[in-house]
């Protein structure tokens, strides 16, 4: 268990890569680079987490218990505004790909040779 | 003291401001707005430049000073290299947004716009002494750049900025694993702070992969080799404005982001390895300068031909900062600024050229410059700011890396950087021959498919609008400035010093302590410099002509070059797919083989 | 390159990376164990000097509050940039406006018209509650933005025809994205201007566990609330224009 959530965030960090090189589709292209983005959230907060640690939120727990980290959490919510963003623009220019070039085969759009 | 803040703020407010009343702005209205905030932002960068001198200005946002050592609040620690990155990025924006005055379709006020948050990115990035905060205007500056590159969506832009899109947000999350370990090992994330702890503890696996992981994420911004297949594509299809700043500003942000990584956060602990360092970075910027000098000699557009000397100086930009010596450090800065001020006044031309002839593909540019020797002056300038000759600022830049390649034992990196100085300026010179003067019997090797024929400026064909070559021309001026301004090796040498100074660092960020004025070397260049850059510019000339008239005719012995030439560069011609699934098969593997390297040089086994 | 030969250099180099996560994870101290002095301190002196019971709100409009306007201006970005990217071409056809009497409402299925509508108060009501009591409970200005974007788009769903197209709404957003975006940076300069300094908590802290507390932290949720409501229905309105425009068609 101690190492668990680590070995869990670096199996998404290469599956979602393998996904990405091996896409068909641009859709499914950026919902793997998600999938990668999962991996970081995944990191972050399994770092900060504490044994019997409460939310650092006290409305109701008392001062001065024992919290998880409160900056991971801040540091988390920065980072899944930041690649929810990218994946909205990535959206947008996959929705262009298959205006122009009428596919959405990522293989299939190449003008860029050489 | 408040001048490091409203650097940021400003132009953010000036973007916000504009989109709230978008739909009752109208074009001029915006231009002016955004163009006073590029202003106002460059004045205030360089105030900041001025006030940092020789030391080291923190500011700490919220009034949040450390306490007991632990920083608590987000710092902006601004050095002379920070702010001098930061004026140069600015003095670009103001040249891309007057350039911009005539574009044809902005959409206005939101390309402003874009290019207002743009700025901000960049200008937090270099003024920054935060590692989350650092990434924070990193994927502000890259959101704002896959934008502003898809701009011109009428015209194919999707797929360059898709690949440049999807390459540099797998270096972002490579970024965020780097931050989540150093934070896991130090609970910090102030560079400072973080220098400090790692000092106190094992530099075990984990240190060395951070940095390693750390270091790949910002060198595929960078476009160090194998994560720079990106960068052509995105600049062969973004509006020329924005290639401008791409060029001359973005492309040396990651290069400075892993100095700046190295010296506050890493060296404290790991400084013992710095030898093996070394011989990592100048390997990987060698193979850089070498790929990207080959490929631009082989490029029929001319925007791509310019990518890739982008990426080989980037290349060399990495020599520079490998050496790890104030030498190699200040030879890399004043190289940034010279040559980034010059493949931005080159951009600008071309866009000049876009305008008036309606091609950016070489082979059908051929002769059809005649009447613009003006800019075909401006090209050859390039071209000579490329070959590094005197008095260009590249020429002071260049031959300060090489005295610092030659005492750090690495002579053999010297004819590296002349190969890759003869090759761009080369190809310039034989674009602009062609060009400009119909030099040129060769039959064209490569045709690329990929050409703009429509201008993009919205102003008569017959002329070119001041808009246009007076930016161009005060950019080539200033390449050619920084070369003359007597003492700026010293001084340079000077702030390398403070730069690479990472206890001074921590020292002031964390105790407010002024840091102790490094001394200042008095620097001559010395003569086999001048020696190397007659080579190079006698050698550019060459190639250029062996390229213009070398292979007429089937059978002879240019011809014959010419094929083996094109035989041998198929291979890697190919890897250059357009794919955006090559591309991230050669990122992950890139990572494996750099940050492999990067790791076991700083933790043997 | 072929696939084959793409798949077998990721495979190579997904074995290096690994390793070399690996290596770097290990490291780590065990799940569970983090000590980290940094988030210690902030815990013990946030609700002292703030008065703001939520750690996490003090901590990201607060402490770390340049990286959330850094954040707020990437999402601001981000929103302009799917307006750049999927704008009206020249020589595309426009999206002409239905003439009142003949819109036929988007949900062809009354079910999910009365449920939309019947939800579309609570909905917007628990944004408002979560964007305003960021301070003080888990939620804030990002969250709640979200849900208010959520209970806006149940109002398009039942029927009620929001138009998400390229007339009076796209401006309403961009206006409500702008100002809140434009407002963080405003409380931002508030601070320097009152207190000296960017981003100082300039406000006077109030009472812990009452919603004035906090200083500038309520405000700045409103802000952000506002930016990322706008913003995202911005995105959405955008993409959903798309559709409408390759599909032709006006109705669903």
């Amino acid at each position: 268990m101690t190492f668990l959530p680590y070995a869990v965030s670096a199996w998404l960090f290469l599956v979602g890569l393998f996904g990405v090189v091996r896409s068909r589709n641009l859709i499914h292209l950026v919902v793997c680079l998600s999938v990668v983005q999962a991996s970081t959230y995944v990191l972050l907060l399994a770092v900060g987490y504490r044994h019997g640690g409460a939310a650092p939120i006290f409305a109701d727990v008392p001062l001065g218990s024992r919290t998880v980290d409160p900056v991971v959490a801040t540091l988390t919510l920065t980072d899944v505004v930041v690649e929810a963003t990218v994946v909205a623009l990535l959206l947008a220019l996959a929705v262009q790909a298959h205006k122009r070039f009428g596919t959405l085969d990522p293989d299939q759009l190449g003008a860029m040779r050489g | 003291m408040a001048i490091a803040p409203l650097t940021v703020a400003v132009p953010l407010l000036a973007a916000g401001a504009l989109t709230a009343v978008a739909p009752w702005v109208n074009r001029p209205i915006a231009e002016v707005v955004a163009l006073g905030a590029a202003l106002a932002a460059t004045a205030l960068s360089i105030a900041l430049l001025v006030q940092a001198g020789d030391g080291l200005d923190i500011y700490w946002f919220g009034g949040w000073t450390p306490r007991h050592g632990i920083a608590l609040g987000v710092s902006f620690a601004v050095d002379s290299f920070g702010a001098g990155l930061a004026a140069l990025v600015a003095a670009l924006m103001v040249a891309a947004l007057i350039v911009m005055w005539r574009y044809r379709d902005t959409d206005a006020p939101h390309f402003q716009v874009l290019m207002l948050v743009f700025l901000s990115g960049m200008l937090g990035f270099c003024l920054s002494g935060d590692l989350f905060d650092m990434f924070v205007f990193f994927e502000l500056m890259s959101v704002a750049a896959f934008a502003l590159a898809g701009f011109k969506v009428e015209e194919e832009a999707v797929e360059g900025s898709l690949n440049f899109a999807v390459t540099n947000t797998i270096g972002s999350f490579l970024i965020l694993t780097g931050i989540a370990l150093v934070y896991g090992r130090t609970g910090a994330l102030n560079l400072a702070q973080v220098g400090g702890a790692l000092v106190g503890g094992p530099s075990d696996g984990l240190v060395v992969v951070a940095f390693a992981l750390l270091a790949c994420g910002f060198l595929v911004k960078a476009a160090v080799v194998p994560f720079h297949f990106w960068l052509a594509d995105a600049y062969a299809v973004a509006p020329t404005p924005v290639c401008l700043l791409f060029a001359g500003a973005m492309s040396e942000l990651g290069v400075y982001a892993v100095g700046r990584l190295w010296f506050d956060a890493f060296a404290p602990a790991l400084g013992s390895h710095a030898d093996a360092l070394r011989a990592v970075l100048i390997v990987a910027g060698s193979l850089t300068a070498v790929v990207g000098a080959v490929m631009c000699f082989a490029q029929d557009h001319v925007k791509r031909l310019l990518a890739f000397a982008t990426i080989a100086y980037v290349g060399l930009f990495l020599i520079g900062l490998g050496l790890l010596t104030p030498v190699g450090l200040a030879g890399a800065a004043i190289y940034i600024v010279s040559d980034g001020l010059g493949k931005a006044g080159l951009f600008a031309s071309v866009g000049i050229v876009q305008h008036r002839l309606r091609h950016v593909s070489e082979a059908r540019l051929r002769g059809l410059g005649r009447d613009l020797p003006f800019t075909g002056l401006l090209f050859l300038a390039g071209a000579l700011s490329f070959a590094s000759l005197p008095p260009f600022g590249t020429f002071l830049g260049k031959s300060l890396i090489e005295d610092g390649l030659s005492s750090a034992g690495y002579e053999w990196v010297v004819p590296i950087l002349v190969l890759t100085s003869v090759l761009t300026s080369a190809a310039v010179l034989r674009v602009a021959a062609g060009a400009f003067l119909g030099w040129g019997t060769a039959v064209p090797r490569r045709v690329s498919a990929l050409d703009e024929s429509g201008s993009e400026e919205d102003a008569p064909r017959g002329r070119t609008p001041p808009s246009m070559y007076l930016p161009a021309l005060a950019m080539i001026l200033g390449a050619l400035a920084v070369g003359t301004i007597p003492g700026i090796a010293e001084s340079v040498q000077g702030a390398a010093a403070r730069f690479a100074d990472g206890h001074g660092y921590a020292a002031a960020v964390l105790n407010g302590t002024t840091p102790a004025r490094p001394g200042t070397l008095p620097y001559s260049t010395a003569g086999h410099a001048y020696a190397y850059a007659a080579v190079t510019g006698l050698g550019a000339v060459a190639m250029a002509a062996l390229a213009l008239f070398g292979n007429r005719g089937r059978g002879s012995a240019g011809a014959r070059l010419a094929d083996l030439g094109e035989r041998a560069l198929a291979p890697l011609r190919a890897v250059h797919s357009g794919r955006v699934g090559d591309y991230v098969a050669w990122l992950v593997s890139g990572v494996a083989a750099l940050g492999g390297a990067l790791a076991l040089a700083l933790h043997p086994i | 390159m072929t696939r084959r030969g793409r798949m077998v250099l990721f495979g190579f180099g997904a074995v290096g990376l690994a390793a070399l996560m690996a290596w770097g994870l290990a490291g780590l101290p065990s799940f569970g164990d983090f000590d980290g002095a940094y988030g210690t301190l902030l815990s013990k002196i946030a609700v002292p000097e703030r008065q703001a019971s939520s750690v996490v709100a003090a901590v990201t409009f607060d402490y770390r509050g340049l990286d959330t306007l850094g954040e707020e201006f990437i999402l601001f970005a981000a929103a302009v940039g799917v307006l750049v990217l999927l704008r009206i071409q020249r020589g595309e056809e426009d999206i002409p406006a239905e003439p009142q009497h003949s819109r036929l409402p988007t949900g062809r299925s009354l079910t999910l018209r009365s449920v939309a509508t019947a939800l579309v108060g609570p909905v917007v009501l628990l944004g408002l509650y979560i964007v305003s009591h960021g301070h003080l409970t888990p939620g804030g200005g990002f969250q709640g933005g979200l849900v208010l974007a959520a209970g806006l788009l149940l109002a398009y769903l039942s029927g009620a025809h929001l138009r998400l197209g390229r007339a009076r709404p796209v401006s309403a957003m961009e206006l409500s994205e702008a100002a809140g975006a434009a407002g963080f940076a405003l409380i931002g300069l508030g601070g320097l201007v009152f207190a000296g300094v960017f981003l100082e908590n300039f406000l006077p802290t109030g009472t812990f566990r009452s919603l004035i507390s906090g200083g500038t932290i309520p405000l700045a949720n409103v802000a952000v609330g506002a930016e990322v409501m706008g913003a995202t229905l911005l995105i959405l309105a955008e993409l959903l224009d798309q559709h409408l425009l390759t599909h032709g068609r006006h109705r669903r």
